[in-house]
């Protein structure tokens, strides 16, 4: 990685700014390409632009350069970041394969194995699902059930997962499987299998909040390569907890509307609830917890900031993300809530000419919200983690 | 833990290894069963003094080092710890700011040495009644004489100068007055926390304009945020060092033939705990560093440290005895100790009502 003084940072920065004036389709400003609509079909911009920012390895930037990532340091990475926020580029290179699947293999996968599947995630060309969860195993993730059997070359896999998000669209599946029913923990593998084959059938999830990435998937006899088991046969496990930690980093900030963007909780109020004489929100009581609310959602960026600052050169996830996932979740369920009852019944419309988008997104993504607290290692599982590996409290669920 | 320079390292050191060997919490109790009338132990200030800890904010031409605010609340961190009572608070953090701010050439010249030194204790004589309302003065300056009555002084039976806040002509100015001045009676105050406090009266003090701060409102609203941000400090070693007790315990106490630390029912409380001591330090050094660097949103950021280290402080001492059970109720233990801290210091300078609400108030809501 090069090591960039200030000069030769600003001097990159530059580069960058050209390279992307020159590149980026205008049309795609402010466009996410994580919306529902740009993963079905992607538009012609949308894919000039994945292929640009691919070609570059700039969507993978701290990647290394032989898998097609940027080879960057973070400081580089921090600017061409800067950079496309500039612009209101979205980067078009993420998904599953970006936050959690391609870093995990990089630290745990063999050469052939890196060869083949980091390169196309650093151009956007493969979309990644995570097969973990199963209709038995939640919390308790480590007793799942579905089953690969040895045979020869291949192992064939039968049994269902569930709450596997973007199914529907995803290439390939990385996948957590019983390998031995012997043991526990020690008895599960981490396969990888193509989507695009017979024996794999998903099926979407309506939720309370409406429709939903979420998937079943239901595996019959479905095929995956001796090749492409990651780590030792049985010890998925510890690679497993590992994505995990990259999961529950990238879902700390999850939330956004309410907790980022859109309109300020306490301007809501002003708006609905009226202010009295003193320009004060006129209902005292949902002041008082609204002021709790905005000061503790502070409190928790100003960690957020004080554990980046404190991990600095650091690339692995720090302990503190477990304390971020519980604390910025429930904060931002809590914020939730509370614009409900800021906007009263009209706060409530399901769908209509009656509401506004902001009203409609209010009563979604407070449903959506309960979601928070469940995935991604639940609430009561985080809590039990921190007892554990930050406390050094005994542990008698073996919550990983 | 902010990432400190090599100075800020040592101090903290330094200040962590003095606490353990000279201060720990027998210490205080010791202090306490005394019954000594100051409320902290001379002996112990004057090796803090001796130790530059009361100049950590002073200029270095007043005999201070100057090293700033981040670096005086590691130290407080450290001896909040173990509930370490002496004028480092009141003193060396809150008058001296008041005089660093507002002091005029020769007020610093009289003042700031000797508290840099330890051999002066100057306090802000600001409260009026049960509640910190800074803004209701009754204390009034009128043809040259001061009258009024303080309230909860820190420090008040030890100090020998304090920094009053009174009107004059309708407006809020801060008045140093010498603790020998005629008309000025003190009485010792016995609180839960056994520090020292007093109320004071202030019957027809002479003050002139030399004895005045310049600055007004705006001084006293600089010089409170700066002692709430450094009580923030000291409550969050309190908080940290309470917790730590209480997290030993549950890792020894046997009940039903395990260590109580292994029932889910108590592990998710200590999480709870840790993340919100996590969520506290986060702010109590955003608000000591945005004054060190006078940024501009200094006052809600201190609200935000006091109201949320108040709140932490709070849950940790209140579960501190709940977890102890029986043996925490008893006088013999500390729990006791770090209970009554807690709310003796989430009452000074502010409780976590008047900061949410002030918190607000800058925001516009």
């Amino acid at each position: 990685m090069a090591d960039f003084g200030g000069t030769d940072l600003e001097a990159f920065r530059g580069e960058v700014r050209s390279w992307v004036e020159a590149n980026f389709p205008a049309a795609l400003k402010g466009k996410n390409p994580m919306q529902v609509e740009e993963r079905n079909t992607p538009s012609p911009d949308m894919e000039t632009w994945r292929k640009a920012v691919g070609s570059k390895g700039w969507g993978t930037p701290t990647w290394p350069k032989e898998y097609g990532g940027g080879g960057m340091s973070s400081a580089e990475a921090r600017v061409i970041q800067g950079e496309f926020a500039r612009a209101r580029a979205y980067n078009p290179i993420g998904g599953m394969g970006v936050m959690m699947f391609g870093p995990t293999l990089l630290e745990y996968g063999n050469e052939a194995q890196k060869q083949e599947h980091i390169p196309p995630i650093c151009r956007g060309e493969i979309a990644w699902c995570q097969g973990f969860s199963e209709p038995g195993a939640g919390s308790d993730l480590a007793s799942l059930q579905t089953k690969a059997e040895d045979k020869g070359d291949q192992f064939v896999i039968n049994g269902q997962k569930i709450w596997t998000s973007g199914a529907q669209w995803a290439d390939w599946c990385f996948c957590l499987v019983r390998t031995d029913t012997a043991k526990k923990h020690e008895g599960i593998s981490f396969v990888l299998f193509t989507m695009h084959q017979p024996g794999v059938e998903t099926r979407p999830i309506p939720l309370i909040a409406g429709s939903s990435p979420f998937c079943e998937v239901f595996l019959t006899d479905a095929v995956a390569d001796k090749k492409n088991l990651v780590g030792p046969l049985n010890g998925g496990w510890s690679i497993a907890k590992r994505l995990l930690q990259h999961e529950r980093s990238g879902l700390t900030g999850a939330g956004g509307g309410l907790g980022g963007g859109g309109k300020a909780i306490e301007q809501l109020a002003k708006e609905y609830v009226g202010v009295d004489e003193e320009g004060r929100i006129a209902d005292s009581d949902l002041r008082t917890r609204l002021i709790n609310n905005v000061m503790n959602m502070r409190a928790f960026q100003q960690t957020a900031v004080r554990a980046m600052v404190e991990a600095r050169g650091n690339s692995s996830p720090s302990s503190a993300t477990s304390i971020m996932k519980n604390a910025g979740t429930s904060l931002i369920q809590e914020r939730h809530e509370m614009a409900l009852e800021i906007m009263g019944h009209q706060g409530l419309g399901w769908e209509g000419d009656d509401f506004s988008a902001e009203e409609l997104g209010a009563v979604r993504g407070w449903l959506f919200g309960k979601a928070f607290t469940i995935f991604g290692g639940s609430s009561e599982v985080q809590s039990n983690i921190v007892s554990k590996r930050i406390l050094g409290l005994p542990d008698l669920t073996q919550s990983k | 833990m902010a990432v400190l320079t090599e100075e800020q390292s040592m101090l903290r050191d330094a200040a962590k290894s003095w606490v353990q060997e000279k201060s720990p919490v027998t210490a205080f109790r010791k202090m306490r069963d005394s019954g000594v009338e100051l409320g902290y132990d001379t002996a112990a200030w004057n090796e803090m003094a001796e130790m530059g800890w009361a100049g950590v904010i002073i200029p270095e031409e007043y005999g201070g080092s100057d090293f700033g605010y981040l670096s005086l609340g590691l130290v407080l961190e450290e001896t909040g710890r173990t509930l370490t009572a002496s004028p480092l608070l009141a003193s060396a953090l809150g008058a001296a700011s008041a005089l660093i701010l507002g002091g005029s050439d020769a007020q610093k010249s009289a003042w700031l040495s000797k508290i840099a030194e330890g051999t002066a204790i100057a306090t802000l004589a600001v409260d009026e009644g049960p509640h910190h309302r800074p803004d209701k003065v009754a204390t009034t300056v009128a043809g040259g004489k001061l009258s009024g009555k303080k309230t909860f002084v820190l420090e008040g039976m030890a100090a020998n100068v304090f920094v009053v806040s009174a009107t004059s002509g309708g407006a809020i100015e801060l008045y140093l007055v010498a603790a020998d001045a005629p008309g000025v009676t003190r009485t010792k105050l016995s609180l839960a926390d056994s520090r020292g406090a007093a109320n004071v009266t202030f019957d027809n003090v002479a003050v002139s304009d030399a004895d005045k701060l310049t600055g007004g409102a705006a001084l006293l609203e600089k010089t409170l945020d700066r002692a709430r941000a450094g009580i923030s400090a000291e409550m969050l070693g309190a908080a940290v060092q309470a917790f730590e007790i209480t997290l030993d315990y549950l890792k020894t106490r046997v009940q039903f033939g395990q260590v109580i630390g292994s029932f889910q029912a108590l592990q998710h409380r200590a999480a709870k705990m840790f993340t919100e001591l996590e969520l506290s330090r986060s702010a109590v050094e955003a608000a000591l560093t945005a004054i060190d660097t006078d940024a501009p949103d200094t006052p809600e950021l201190v609200s935000l440290a006091k109201a949320k280290m108040g709140d932490t402080f709070h849950l940790v001492s209140n579960e501190m005895v709940q977890m102890h059970g029986g043996i925490g109720m008893t006088d013999a233990h500390d729990a006791g100790f770090y209970l009554k801290r807690a709310r003796a210091a989430e009452a000074a300078f502010g409780n976590q009502a008047f900061h949410r609400d002030r918190y607000a108030r800058i925001q516009g809501y």
